[in-house]
C-alpha cells in the first residue's frame, strides 16, 4: 500500500524566508511569546503585513491549553486556512507539504508555518510524564529514562545488527559541531573532540552525553506562498520537487530498525525524477545520531546497514564531501521542542536561498530534508522527507 | 551473579530517614487490567477474542481487525531479550535515587514487543521468564527474570524493589498463641527475618506449643491484646519504628448466622478482633510504616491480613464471622488507599478452612498452619498482594473471578446450606 505513482507535483508553490528566533537554554516566556516573535520577524522579513497572511500551521508542546486556534485569536490573525501540526520532528516537512497543497488549490495564499517551545526549568519532567497513553502505560514506568532510554535500546540493537561503532556516531557528532561552529545562536558551540565525545559519561547505554540533544526555548518558521506572489514581493524561492509522509511504518518490527522513509523511498525519488548523488547537502532529524544514520539508509544515500562506511567516507561538514546538518542540527543548536522538527527545514531554505546561518555550502541547488518525530511508545511513529531546489537548480 | 544482601545496620537515629519517593503512577484506565493480575503474580495481556492477536501497550481496540472484544489473558511467560540499555539519568525522582537501572526490550513468546525490567542475571540477548509484579507506586509492571533460578537472585536490587521479602526484615506476627501465628513466626525466620515479634495475648495464661516457639530463633515475645487499644498502642510505642512487615493472623471464629443467635454479644466478639482488631493495629501501626517506605534494605513493605475466603462471598454457616472478616477486607481497600505514596503494599491472604478447633466439623480439604505460612512467606517473596490458599479457596476464587455474583447465589442458596 505504498504511495501512487501518479501524485501531482508541487508546482506554483514556493517556500521562503527562512527563520530562527536565538535559542534559550531555559526560558520563562511561554510558547506563544516564541512563536509571536517568530510570525513578527517573518512578517518583517517578508515585507508583509501579519493581515496579510491567510494561512498557518503551528506546531508546538508546551502551548497547552492553547492550540493554533487559540494563536489566531492571540496573535490578532483572520485566516482561511489553519493546522495544528503536534508531529514533533516531522512538523517540518509536513507543514510545508500542507500549506503547499493549500497554496496550490488556492485555499489560502500565504502561509505561516510555525514552531516554537518553550523552556522552563521543569517542564521537560512534566512533558516526558504525560507524553502520550502508550508510553505511560508501557515505556515511561521502566526506569523513566525518557527519549535517551528509548533511543538507547534501538541504539544497542542497531549496533549489534549493524557493526556500527560508537565512533561513527562520533563522527556525526564532531561534524555537526564543526559545523555548529559558524552559526551565531547554536547554544553548544565549544569545538568537539573525537576524544571529548568517546570519553563522556553514560546517560544511558550505549548513548553517552554528546549523543543527546539540549532541551532549550526557541522558534522557528518559513512562509509558504505562490511563486507569483513571492517573486512580487521580491524574496528568494525554493521549489519543492517531492516530499513524502507516512506514520506508524513497519508496525510489526519488534523493534525499530528502520523508519517510514524505507516504505516510501521509491516514490520519494521519482516524483522528484533525480537520483540520491544529485543533492548537495541532506538535514536529517538528528534526535541521536543513530537516527541520522537511519534516515540516509532509508532514503537511499547508502545501502541499510552500510550507513557506518558512509559516515567513515565521509567529511559530512559543511565544507566538505556529503554535508550533513550544516547548521549543527539539533545535537549542537539544541532542541527547542517542536522547533526542532522545523531546524532542519529553516536551515535547508537557508543554503537553498544563500542565507544561512552559518556556513554556506559551496554551489548548494538541491537539498534534502528528512523528519522523525513522536515516540508514542517504543519507536519515532512519524517520518517524512522533502526535495528542495533553489532558483539555480 | 546477584550480589548477595548485607545484613542493613542499625539505623543512626541522628540521620534523616530517606522519605518514599514513587515510580510513575498514571496509568490508563484499560492497563488496570494488568494490575489486577499482576497483583494476583498472574502475567495476563490483552488478546482480542475475534482474531486472537495479541495486544501490548494496553488498548481499546484491536490493531488488526478494530474488534473491541480485547480480553485479559494469562500468557506463556517465556521471551527473549532483544535489546538492553542501563539507566545512569532519570528525570523520575524514584529512579533518580537507584540509578543505574536496567530496563530492555523483551520479544515475547506471546507475539508482542514489551518494554521491563531487566533482572541483573539475565544475559545479553538470552531467554528469560517474565513476571508481572506490582512496583512502589502500585501499578503493575513487567520484569524479566533469568529462564533459570540463579544464586541469591531474589536479592537483586531491582527485584527486591517489587518484592517483599522477609530477609533482612522485621516481621510481626498478631496471635501466636495459635499454631497458625508459631507456624508463621517459625517459616518467617527460616526466610531470613531478622526479628520476629510474636504477639501474645495474656502472657500469663498457658498455651500450646509455647516452648517450641521460643526456641525458634529469632523471635522474641511481645505482649498484645488486639481487643485491648492501650496494649496496641504500647506495643507500637515500643516497636512500632521497626516493623517492616505485620501479618495479622488473629481470627474469632464462630458457626451461625443472624437467627442462630439472640443476641451480639457474639457478633461483638467477632467485630472486636476480626473488625477492630486490624484497625486498632492500622491506627497504632499504620503511620510509622508509611513513613518508612523507602528505608532501605529492611523498608517497611507489606500488611498482611488473613481472611477466611468467605469474607468476599458470605457463607452463612459461619455467616456472622464472614460478615465481620468482610468489614477487615473493606477496610484494607481503605489502608490500601491510605498507604499509597508510601510503597506499602496491603496483601489479602484468602485462605479455605483452617485445621483449627472452631472449624473442626468441616470436611476436607483444610489447610493446615504449615501450609498457610508457607504460602504467605512465598507471596511475600514473589511480592504478591493476593495469597489464595488452599484448594477449597482456590476453586472459590475461580468461580468469584468468573462471576461473583453468581459465587453469591451459590453460597445463600439452598444447597450451599
Amino acid at each position: 500500500m505504498a504511495g501512487s505513482a501518479s501524485r501531482a507535483n508541487y508546482d506554483g508553490a514556493v517556500a521562503a524566508v527562512p527563520v530562527t528566533i536565538a535559542y534559550e537554554r531555559y526560558s520563562h516566556e511561554t510558547a506563544h511569546w516564541w512563536i509571536a516573535r517568530a510570525l513578527g520577524e517573518l512578517a518583517r522579513k517578508a515585507g508583509i503585513k501579519p493581515a496579510d497572511i491567510d494561512g498557518m500551521t503551528v506546531s508546538s508542546f508546551t502551548l497547552h491549553p492553547d492550540t493554533a486556534v487559540g494563536l489566531t485569536q492571540h496573535l490578532g490573525l483572520t485566516l482561511r486556512w489553519l493546522d495544528h501540526i503536534p508531529m514533533g520532528g516531522a512538523s517540518g516537512i509536513v507543514a510545508l507539504r500542507r500549506a503547499a497543497r493549500a497554496v496550490q488549490s488556492g485555499d489560502a495564499s500565504i502561509v505561516a508555518c510555525l514552531a516554537g517551545d518553550t523552556n522552563h526549568v521543569d517542564s521537560f519532567r512534566r512533558m516526558l510524564t504525560s507524553f502520550s497513553r502508550f508510553a505511560q502505560d508501557g515505556s515511561y514506568p521502566y526506569g523513566s529514562g525518557g527519549p535517551n532510554a528509548t533511543f538507547a535500546l534501538l541504539t544497542d540493537r542497531y549496533m549489534r545488527d549493524y557493526g556500527v561503532k560508537r565512533e561513527d556516531f562520533g563522527k556525526i557528532c564532531v561534524a555537526q559541531r564543526d559545523n555548529a561552529l559558524a552559526v551565531p545562536h547554536a547554544l553548544m558551540k565549544k569545538p568537539l573532540t573525537l576524544d571529548d565525545y568517546m570519553t563522556a559519561r553514560a546517560v544511558s547505554d550505549p548513548i553517552h552525553l554528546f549523543d543527546c540533544v539540549m532541551p532549550c526555548a526557541g522558534a522557528e518558521a518559513f512562509l509558504v506562498t505562490t511563486v507569483e506572489i513571492a517573486k512580487d514581493l521580491g524574496l528568494k524561492q525554493v521549489r519543492i520537487l517531492s516530499t513524502i509522509e507516512r506514520h506508524n511504518a513497519y508496525p510489526d518490527d519488534p523493534i525499530q530498525l528502520r523508519g517510514g522513509w524505507a516504505l516510501d523511498g521509491h516514490e520519494f525519488w521519482s516524483m522528484a525524477g533525480i537520483s540520491p548523488d544529485r543533492v548537495d547537502f541532506l538535514q536529517t532529524y538528528d534526535d541521536y545520531p543513530v537516527i541520522c544514520m537511519m534516515q540516509m539508509e532509508d532514503l537511499g544515500f547508502c545501502e541499510k546497514g552500510e550507513s557506518a562506511e558512509f559516515v567513515r567516507a565521509n567529511s559530512l561538514t559543511a565544507d566538505g564531501s556529503f554535508p550533513h546538518n550544516t547548521s549543527g542540527g539539533q545535537l549542537s543548536v539544541g532542541q527547542a521542542g517542536a522547533a526542532g522538527g522545523f531546524l532542519g527545514m529553516v536551515e535547508a531554505l537557508g543554503q537553498l536561498t544563500g542565507s544561512a546561518a552559518g556556513q554556506q555550502v559551496e554551489n548548494a541547488k538541491i537539498g534534502v530534508v528528512s523528519g522523525f518525530g513522536m515516540v508514542n511508545y517504543d519507536r519515532g511513529i512519524c517520518s517524512g522527507a522533502a526535495i528542495l531546489a533553489g532558483e539555480d537548480a | 551473579m546477584t550480589e548477595p544482601l548485607k545484613k542493613p545496620p542499625r539505623k543512626d537515629p541522628q540521620k534523616r530517614t530517606v522519605s518514599p519517593t514513587l515510580p510513575p503512577a498514571s496509568r490508563s484506565r484499560k492497563a488496570l487490567g494488568f494490575l489486577v493480575a499482576a497483583a494476583e503474580g498472574r502475567f495476563a495481556l490483552q488478546q482480542c477474542d475475534d482474531c486472537q492477536t495479541v495486544c501490548h501497550p494496553p488498548r481499546e481496540a484491536c490493531p488488526k481487525c478494530l474488534s473491541m472484544d480485547l480480553v485479559w489473558r494469562d500468557m506463556p511467560t517465556g521471551g527473549e531479550l532483544i535489546a538492553e540499555t542501563m539507566i545512569r539519568t532519570s528525570t523520575n525522582t524514584y529512579f533518580r535515587e537507584r540509578t543505574p537501572w536496567r530496563t530492555g526490550t523483551v520479544k515475547l513468546d506471546a507475539g508482542v514487543t514489551v518494554m521491563a525490567h531487566i533482572h541483573g542475571d539475565v544475559k545479553q540477548g538470552a531467554r528469560v521468564r517474565m513476571i508481572a509484579r506490582t512496583d512502589k507506586s502500585g501499578k503493575g509492571v513487567m520484569m524479566a527474570l533469568p529462564e533459570q533460578e540463579t544464586d541469591k537472585m531474589a536479592d537483586d536490587r531491582q527485584l527486591r524493589e517489587l518484592t517483599c521479602d522477609p530477609k533482612h526484615r522485621r516481621v510481626l506476627v498478631t496471635d501466636c498463641r495459635t499454631a497458625s501465628g508459631q507456624a508463621l513466626a517459625k517459616a518467617l525466620s527460616e526466610a531470613g527475618a531478622s526479628i520476629v515479634f510474636a504477639g501474645i495475648s495474656e502472657a500469663w495464661r498457658p498455651y500450646q506449643g509455647a516452648a517450641s516457639l521460643t526456641a525458634v530463633p529469632n523471635v522474641e515475645i511481645v505482649p498484645l491484646d488486639l481487643t485491648d487499644t492501650t496494649s496496641v498502642k504500647e506495643l507500637a510505642g515500643e516497636i512500632g519504628g521497626k516493623v517492616d512487615i505485620l501479618v495479622n493472623n488473629a481470627e474469632y471464629v464462630r458457626p451461625g448466622g443472624a437467627l442462630d443467635r439472640d443476641d451480639v454479644v457474639t457478633a461483638r466478639d467477632e467485630m472486636e478482633v476480626n473488625y477492630f482488631g486490624p484497625l486498632r493495629l492500622m491506627q497504632a501501626f499504620g503511620a510509622a510504616m508509611r513513613s518508612r517506605g523507602a528505608d532501605g534494605v529492611n523498608s517497611a513493605c507489606a500488611w498482611v491480613q488473613i481472611s477466611s475466603v468467605y469474607a468476599l462471598a458470605n457463607w452463612p454457616v459461619f455467616g456472622c464471622t464472614s460478615a465481620s472478616q468482610a468489614a477487615a477486607v473493606s477496610l484494607g481497600q481503605s489502608l490500601r488507599g491510605e498507604l499509597a505514596g508510601s510503597g506499602v503494599k496491603v496483601v489479602n491472604v484468602f485462605s479455605g478452612p483452617l485445621e483449627e478447633d472452631w472449624r473442626q466439623p468441616l470436611p476436607p480439604p483444610k489447610v493446615t498452619p504449615q501450609v498457610l505460612a508457607r504460602n504467605i512467606v512465598g507471596g511475600l517473596q514473589q511480592g504478591l498482594e493476593e495469597i489464595v490458599v488452599g484448594d477449597v479457596a482456590k476453586d472459590f476464587m475461580r468461580r468469584f473471578r468468573e462471576d461473583p455474583r453468581v459465587v453469591e447465589r451459590e453460597l445463600t442458596g439452598i444447597e450451599g446450606i
